[in-house]
């Protein structure tokens, strides 16, 4: 991110108030000192960063814990901090934690894997046949408009609550980002470098992975990323609502016998997951894009 | 043979009829593909209630889910659903989404406020949104307080996240230009960094509309007390009607469409200043 103060008033100071009717016009601060004392600045910039992002959390902790520890809240609506670490530690020495989280992996991955293949293919298709565009676009559209939870209940009633179940609604939630992407970003290749794979007479298998492709590709992995993020989204839906193992089965578990540490415990859990999940496709597409690079 | 101005226009005449001809060919095509699909399927339903290709309870014919709007219509169910779960729609995308609105700017103009708060608002973001649905049931009950809270939390992050991006990437050029101008505060806010920023807090808006929406359908699900569309889902679903269920899905599809609509019109009448754009999608 670039660093635009865009409302600082140190920075607007010097140029706002008729810098010409000085005796001698010096340049603004900034501007001189910068080039200078950059590398400094920058550490100090990031030094700056990493210890201001931690007051705030670390003084709703001690709120929490003040109020735990002193009985404001009964520690059946918010149990310690303290309590929810060592729930999350127990979970983790008894090896339940890890259970459950390998089941929900395992949704998640097969579920996303199936709605991206197919939202990869159906956007393809939609994006450089007009045909078949005009044939599945509308609806698709149709469908996308009902969101996956709108889905459950009937899908619920036609497959079960078993393992299908979970893989279908997550591979739709995964299904309808990619696809949109995919379609829009092949849409969205400019015309001009379509123009000169046609001068250089690219054939049609060059000028869609020498040209297509790789000009697509930002948008298509954008929509990969949604992708997850919406599996994880419709992973933990569906579990809540109906599953007897895997994370969200945790929370519910957690809630019905008033066990609040272990719902918390779950949501640091679930957080984590997705944290992880979208920086591994961040570092992926890092590489995917290096590679690129290397190859024009 | 000299061409007469008659000729002139009269070709023009032609050449504009054949534009027109052609249009109403590439429309009538594109309608004729895209209805296929769906006639299909519609007429594999008729076909296998009318030749009786299957006795499931699951499956109902056309004509009953049409019914059991008209029943639900006349009896006030359906309605009641509707503008309950539209009622806690709004007013949770309403606080949540002036929240985002608030927070996104503050957090964009002052970055020691970023600095503070940013990280620990980028966490918490990414707890998938429904693990937060237990925790609010013990907190605030499964009535409509604890909807709207978490409603509003679904239509927060979308639009804090917008708006924080928007502003941030207003080009340093333009506030330069107001600075030359000497433009007072207010003045940079409301003819610089508001209209540069304004596509990007309309994405966050329609992330917001179709965030609250889908949290909608899931606090109705998971915190079942009142009435709602996701109750009339659940409901349908426990009794094993299938016509209740396909009308739910109908009508959640149809809000969804209505709302994504109303945002797009309401985007292109405010930013009707912004002129066509140029890109072609």
């Amino acid at each position: 991110m670039s660093s635009i103060p865009i409302l600082d008033r140190a920075h607007a100071g010097p140029l706002a108030e008729a810098p010409e009717r000085r005796p001698a016009p010096r340049p603004p601060r900034g501007a001189r000192v910068l080039p200078k004392r950059t590398a400094f600045r920058f550490n100090s910039a990031r030094l700056r960063r990493l210890l201001l992002a931690w007051p705030f959390p670390l003084a709703v902790l001690a709120l929490w814990w003040t109020a735990t520890a002193n009985d404001w809240v009964p520690s059946q609506i918010l149990p310690a901090p303290s309590v929810v670490a060592d729930t999350l530690r127990d979970l983790l020495a008894s090896g339940e934690l890890q259970m459950h989280l390998a089941i929900s992996l395992e949704r998640v991955v097969y579920g996303f894997l199936l709605g991206s293949l197919l939202g990869l293919l159906l956007g393809v298709g939609m994006g450089l046949s007009v045909v078949v565009k005009e044939y599945l676009y509308p609806t698709f559209r149709l469908l996308a408009q009902v969101p996956s939870l709108g889905w459950l209940p009937l899908l619920m009633m036609l497959v079960g609550i078993d393992e299908a179940l979970k893989i279908i609604l997550i591979s739709k939630a995964a299904f309808v980002p990619v696809t949109m992407n995919t379609y829009k970003g092949i849409q969205g290749v400019s015309a001009q470098l379509v123009e000169v794979a046609r001068v250089f007479r690219f054939s049609r298998w060059q000028l869609l992975r020498k040209v297509v492709f790789p000009a697509a590709f930002p948008p298509i992995w954008n929509g990969v990323r949604y992708g997850l993020t919406h599996a994880w989204l419709a992973l933990v839906a569906v579990e809540l609502l109906a599953s007897s193992e895997g994370l969200g089965f945790l929370m519910v578990y957690g809630r019905q016998l008033y066990q609040l540490d272990v719902v918390l415990a779950a949501v640091v859990v679930v957080g984590a997951v997705g944290f992880l999940l979208d920086r591994l496709l961040t570092q992926f597409e890092g590489r995917l894009l290096r590679w690129r690079r290397e190859s024009f | 043979m000299t061409t007469s101005f008659q000729d002139v226009a009269s070709g023009t005449a032609a050449w504009h009829r054949q534009e027109r001809r052609q249009r109403r060919h590439v429309q009538w095509r594109q309608f004729r593909r895209g209805i296929a699909l769906p006639a299909l399927v519609f007429a594999l339903w008729w076909a296998a209630y009318a030749f009786h290709w299957t006795d499931s309870r699951l499956f109902v014919p056309l004509g009953e889910v049409w019914e059991t709007a008209v029943r639900l219509l006349r009896n006030g169910y359906l309605q009641t659903s509707l503008a309950a779960s539209l009622y806690r729609m709004l007013l949770g995308f309403a606080i949540g989404s002036v929240a985002g609105l608030a927070f996104g700017t503050v957090l964009a103009l002052s970055r020691l406020f970023d600095n503070v708060v940013g990280p620990t608002l980028h966490a918490v973001k990414q707890v998938s949104l429904l693990a937060w649905i237990p925790l609010i049931s013990v907190w605030f009950g499964l009535g409509d307080p604890a909807k709207i809270v978490f409603l509003s939390l679904a239509a927060f992050f979308p639009m804090f996240l917008n708006t924080f991006e928007g502003i941030r990437s207003v080009p340093r050029e333009f506030t330069e230009v107001a600075r030359v101008l000497t433009f007072s505060r207010w003045q940079l806010w409301r003819r610089v960094v508001l209209p540069a920023a304004s596509p990007s807090i309309f994405t966050g808006i329609y992330l917001a509309l179709i965030y609250s929406w889908l949290a909608t359908l899931g606090a109705e699900y998971l915190l079942s007390a009142g009435a709602g569309i996701g109750n009339l889902l659940t409901d349908g679903r426990e009794h094993f009607w299938m016509d209740q269920v396909l009308l739910g899905v109908v009508v959640v599809g149809a809000v969804g469409f209505a709302l994504n609509w109303i945002a797009a019109h309401l985007e292109a009448r405010l930013l009707r200043w912004r002129g066509k754009s140029i890109a072609r999608y």
